[in-house]
């Protein structure tokens, strides 16, 4: 498969604690080296906890930040550069936003704020609105009952359809979903799922899809990547990370799903304590401060993200040959 | 290449919502006070606009002989001022004057100081840091001193007392106007409207103002208030208007003298400028209540 | 550390004690209409629910069910110029609905207390976590502050706040989300009250930290025998905690029976919907959810008859006359619907549902 995005050593560093003149005197890194690909024609799931990332990496694929450090290929060409303008990017990749109502101009009809992309980018003011029309009428809302509406006026799940439309009026190739149905009742969820799942097959879209909940991750996603505190923990096909963790963190995720079985409830927690906030991380790995197995090396060494086969790649030094930990595997053949 | 539009034309008549100002309008007129406050702020500037055919006589026009004639007196419905001219022309035609000193210094200090604000808002950083703190020295003097000194280094005069008081006016609307669009600045729906490509004009234009030009507008409005009490307070000093023309601030000056006399007589100027300013005020605060559309 | 000893002793002068065999809640026929906007919104239609001493119930809905409504009604939190109520609550033996004034505050974290689903919203900023809790103690009985703050430590312990000690002095803003709810949780039993409420109090938590909440409210709950009614939109939470469970739909309980009878075998037409419209554990992959069609009722202008039936794939004409009334359909286990025995078929022996 080919790989449309490619990002290596994606770093961000927010300044914290000014200076007398705005100098910053320390940072916090929201995002720390992330390296992965997105392929052609799949749905990349994103999942961690908050502050492990997840938002400020969406703003940095759609470069709404600037990276302070690595590099964001699409299609081979770096984004930003004379190979590849910045908005001639914005064509290719377009994002979805997770509260459906600040995302939308209140003094804006809907049509309006959906053919706002295509006439930014030369496209007649008809041809606009009937291409917002369209769009309208594929996600689902008639455009003779809602292109003349209101923000105000519509409820969560037609907002959201209302915001998938504005993206794909540029026809990306690409749509990023920063928590785009977390807010939705589960009814409606189900519907906009659905929906996403027919748009990504009629217009051959690829998707990156960012969500805290790992049962609608499981149920969208071909492959999943787990962040925890700026860095990529584990990454991988659904089914071999949901069934084959292999990152302390990923099992205490999963471990932490809710049952729906009476009979099973919940008996300990597989993890205690709160997400660590990023302004001050733990030395070496990230997790050792909360992972059962943990050792000398875990908060001597930064673990790299080593390929286990498949597609499956973890950060732990339980599995990168030679680390110097105990379950490590032995030397490489 | 993506196949989003493959094959889909759509020629259907929108049903447009009543649209923005409509349903702001519908609301307005929803509140009583606002709507009565509104009607006699339009019958001041009717006032004011038909005065040479409202006026029963020459303001200008005065007999010794019949000066401070208290009101109801015979042929002089309000009364006779110091000079003997009739008050009723001279309030209705005091509203020209008035009105248009208390009117134009803030719809000029409108255009320069939401310029100011919106860019300072938008840009940030530096830019802003410069911009907001110049004002910040200007508003730091209250502003009746400020008009005061800026009227008294301009010389006397109605244009001059204008400029004074344009400049009085610009640092509070540019406040207002960078605090409103930093707020939108940050909204997911800029964000958007950046993700699809858009540069920082068209985005202003499309974006921002439409959300941004209303809480500034109306906070402009409600300003004319104190331009009128301001435009009076200079003409009373002396430094606006200059006699014999008519204009409530100084008519509330030269009838000083009568307060004892002819208490009532010196009264009416102020209570011109009382209602005046009341109805801008309730006016603005339905107009503000109005657009405060929320689901 | 005895769930005795961190409670402290029962204070003087009580409220009568509840006759055995009396539910610690009882809500009759309460129907709360909100008068503010342009129409009347009718938030709870006629919701009847009974909570025995020592249980645990989930409310289980979606936005403007009215199950948090039904939650805030008990404490009588609703805005009194804008709000109609009708109906009876009674919370062990005392009549909520007649409380004014001072009773009524005295009610409020004795008889009753709410946890809420943003403790930053619940907790004032401006005092430490301690202080907070203190006050609450000291409100409600007449104990020395000193005692109130060791009580308050003993609380800080009892919900595992590592380092309480050092913890009752922070502010608010400066714990983390699970340890802000835990505190919240804290400053909810200080006075051990009789009923606990909790409005989606692990809905803004991670998944992680939800665990570790949903726990602890177990925990509690067996240990000081709380009973508890707990709202949720999420059935797994649902699942986790309670006895029974009451799922609402635009102001009704359109079904209550013990959670496994409601969750292996709902009878409801929406509670079938929303079991099945779940992703599954990924059994789905690849294919479309099973989704209730149209969208959420529009409370100002409810259908007469039964609220689902616009959406019901099961609903006849009967069912859009008049609102059904409650049919007995196992031990403990009622649904107001007409159409329970087509309900019966979709169920398979196994517990999983056919579409």
């Amino acid at each position: 498969m080919t790989a449309l995005l490619e990002v290596r050593g994606l770093v961000k560093q927010f300044p914290i604690k000014t200076g007398l003149f705005g100098r910053p005197k320390s940072f916090v890194s929201a995002v720390d080296g992330l390296d992965f690909d997105l392929h052609e024609g799949e749905t990349l799931g994103l999942v961690g906890e908050s502050g492990c990332g997840k938002s400020t990496t969406a703003r940095l694929l759609m470069h709404l930040v600037d990276p302070t450090a690595g590099t964001i290929r699409f299609e081979g060409r770096t984004v930003g550069s004379s190979e590849l303008p910045l908005k001639d990017f914005r064509r290719q990749v377009q994002m979805v936003f997770q509260d459906s109502y600040a995302s939308l101009n209140p003094r804006l009809t809907v049509a309006e704020s959906v053919a706002f992309g295509p006439l930014v980018h030369g496209v007649s003011g008809d041809e606009a609105t009937s291409r917002a029309n369209s769009l309208l009428a594929r996600v689902g809302l008639d455009p003779a009952r809602f292109a003349g509406r209101f923000t105000h006026e519509l409820s969560g799940g037609q907002r959201q359809r209302v915001n998938i439309a504005r993206a794909l009026a540029l026809q990306p190739r690409v749509l990023i979903l920063d928590e785009a149905v977390s807010a939705l009742d589960k009814s409606v969820e189900a519907q906009v799922l659905n929906l996403l799942l027919d748009l990504k097959e009629e217009f051959r879209l690829t998707y990156l899809f960012i969500s805290h909940d790992l049962e609608v991750v499981r149920f969208m996603a071909t492959r999943v990547l787990v962040m925890y505190l700026g860095r990529v923990a584990e990454l991988g096909l659904t089914e071999s990370l949901y069934t084959g963790s292999r990152h302390p963190y990923t099992t205490a995720l999963l471990g932490s799903l809710l049952s729906m079985d009476p009979d099973h409830r919940a008996e300990s927690a597989p993890i205690s304590g709160d997400p660590p906030n990023p302004i001050d991380p733990p030395a070496g790995c990230r997790f050792h401060t909360r992972c059962t197995y943990a050792e000398a090396v875990c908060s001597a060494r930064i673990p790299v993200l080593t390929p286990l086969g498949e597609g499956h790649s973890v950060s732990c030094h339980m599995s990168e040959p030679g680390s110097g930990h105990a379950r490590a595997p032995g030397r490489a053949a | 290449m993506s196949a989003i539009l493959a094959g889909e034309p759509a020629p259907v008549p929108i049903v447009r919502s009543p649209g923005y100002w409509v349903t702001v309008l519908r609301r307005f007129s929803r509140d009583p006070f606002a709507v009565i406050a509104a009607l006699v702020v339009l019958g001041l500037i009717a006032m004011a606009v038909f005065a040479p055919w409202l006026a029963p006589q020459d303001p200008l026009q005065g007999m010794s002989l019949r000066r401070l004639r208290p009101p109801g007196s015979e042929g002089y419905p309000l009364g006779t001022d110091e000079l003997g001219r009739d008050m009723l022309s001279r309030l209705i035609y005091g509203a020209r004057i008035s009105l248009f000193m208390g009117i134009v210094p803030v719809f000029a200090a409108l255009v320069v100081g939401a310029t100011i604000g919106i860019v300072a808002g938008y840009v940030g950083g530096w830019t802003n840091t410069v911009l907001m703190r110049t004002m910040d020295v200007f508003f730091a003097f209250p502003s009746v001193l400020l008009a005061v000194a800026l009227a008294g280094a301009l010389g006397p005069g109605i244009l001059n007392s204008m400029l004074a008081l344009t400049l009085v006016f610009v640092p509070p609307i540019a406040r207002v106007a960078e605090s409103v669009t930093t707020g939108v600045r940050t909204r997911d729906y800029v964000e958007a409207a950046k993700a699809s490509g858009a540069g920082a004009f068209i985005i202003i234009r499309k974006q921002v103002l439409g959300n941004v030009l209303g809480p500034i507008f109306v906070y402009a409005m409600s300003l004319i208030a104190v331009c009128m009490i301001l435009a009076s307070g200079l003409s009373f000093l002396g430094l606006g208007v200059k006699p014999p023309m008519p204009d409530w601030g100084l008519m509330l000056n030269t009838l000083r003298t009568a307060i004892y006399t002819q208490p009532l007589l010196c009264a009416l100027p102020g209570l011109m400028i009382f209602i005046t300013s009341i109805s801008f005020n309730l006016m603005t605060d339905g107009l503000r209540s109005a657009m405060d559309i929320k689901a | 550390m005895t769930a005795a000893s961190v409670a402290g002793p029962p204070p003087a002068g009580a409220e009568p004690a509840l006759a055995p065999g009396e539910p610690i809640l009882d809500i009759r026929n309460l129907r709360v209409t909100f008068t503010g906007g342009p129409k009347p919104v009718r938030a709870v239609d006629g919701v009847d629910l009974s909570i025995e001493r020592g249980e645990v119930v989930a409310l289980l809905g979606e936005s403007g069910s009215g199950k948090s409504v039904t939650l805030r009604s008990i404490l009588r939190l609703h805005p009194e110029r804008k709000t109609r109520m009708q109906g009876a609550i009674r919370v062990a033996g005392t009549d909520v609905m007649a409380l004014e004034g001072k009773a009524l505050t005295d009610f409020r974290g004795k008889g009753a207390s709410m946890i809420f689903q943003e403790p930053m919203l619940a907790l004032d900023p401006v005092y430490s976590v301690g202080e907070q809790i203190v006050e609450a103690i000291l409100r409600h009985e007449s104990i020395s502050r000193a005692d109130a703050r060791r009580r308050a430590l003993q609380w800080f312990e009892r919900v595992r706040i590592p380092s309480p000690e050092r913890r009752l002095d922070a502010y608010p803003h400066e714990m983390s989300g699970g340890m802000r709810q835990r505190a919240m949780i804290a400053l909810a039993l200080a006075c051990n009250p009789k009923l606990l409420l909790a409005d989606e109090p692990t809905t803004a938590l991670d998944a992680t930290v939800q665990v570790q909440i949903l726990l602890l409210l177990r925990e509690l709950q067996r240990e000081l025998g709380l009973s508890m009614v707990f709202v949720t939109h999420d059935i797994g939470v649902a699942v986790e905690v309670a006895d029974r469970v009451a799922v609402m739909y635009a102001g009704r309980i359109v079904e209550i029976g013990a959670v496994r009878d409601v969750i292996r075998s709902p009878r409801h037409p929406y509670t079938l919907g929303l079991l099945s419209t779940r992703p599954q554990g990924g059994r789905l992959s690849g294919n479309r959810l099973p989704t209730i069609p149209g969208s959420p009722p529009d409370l100002a202008n409810l259908p007469p008859g039964c609220a689902f039936a616009p959406r019901c794939t099961f609903a006849v004409d009967a069912c859009r006359i008049a609102a059904p009334e409650v049919v007995e359909v196992g031990n403990l286990h009622h649904v107001r619907c007409l159409r329970t025995d087509q309900t019966a078929q979709v169920v398979t022996s196994a517990g999983t549902l056919r579409p």
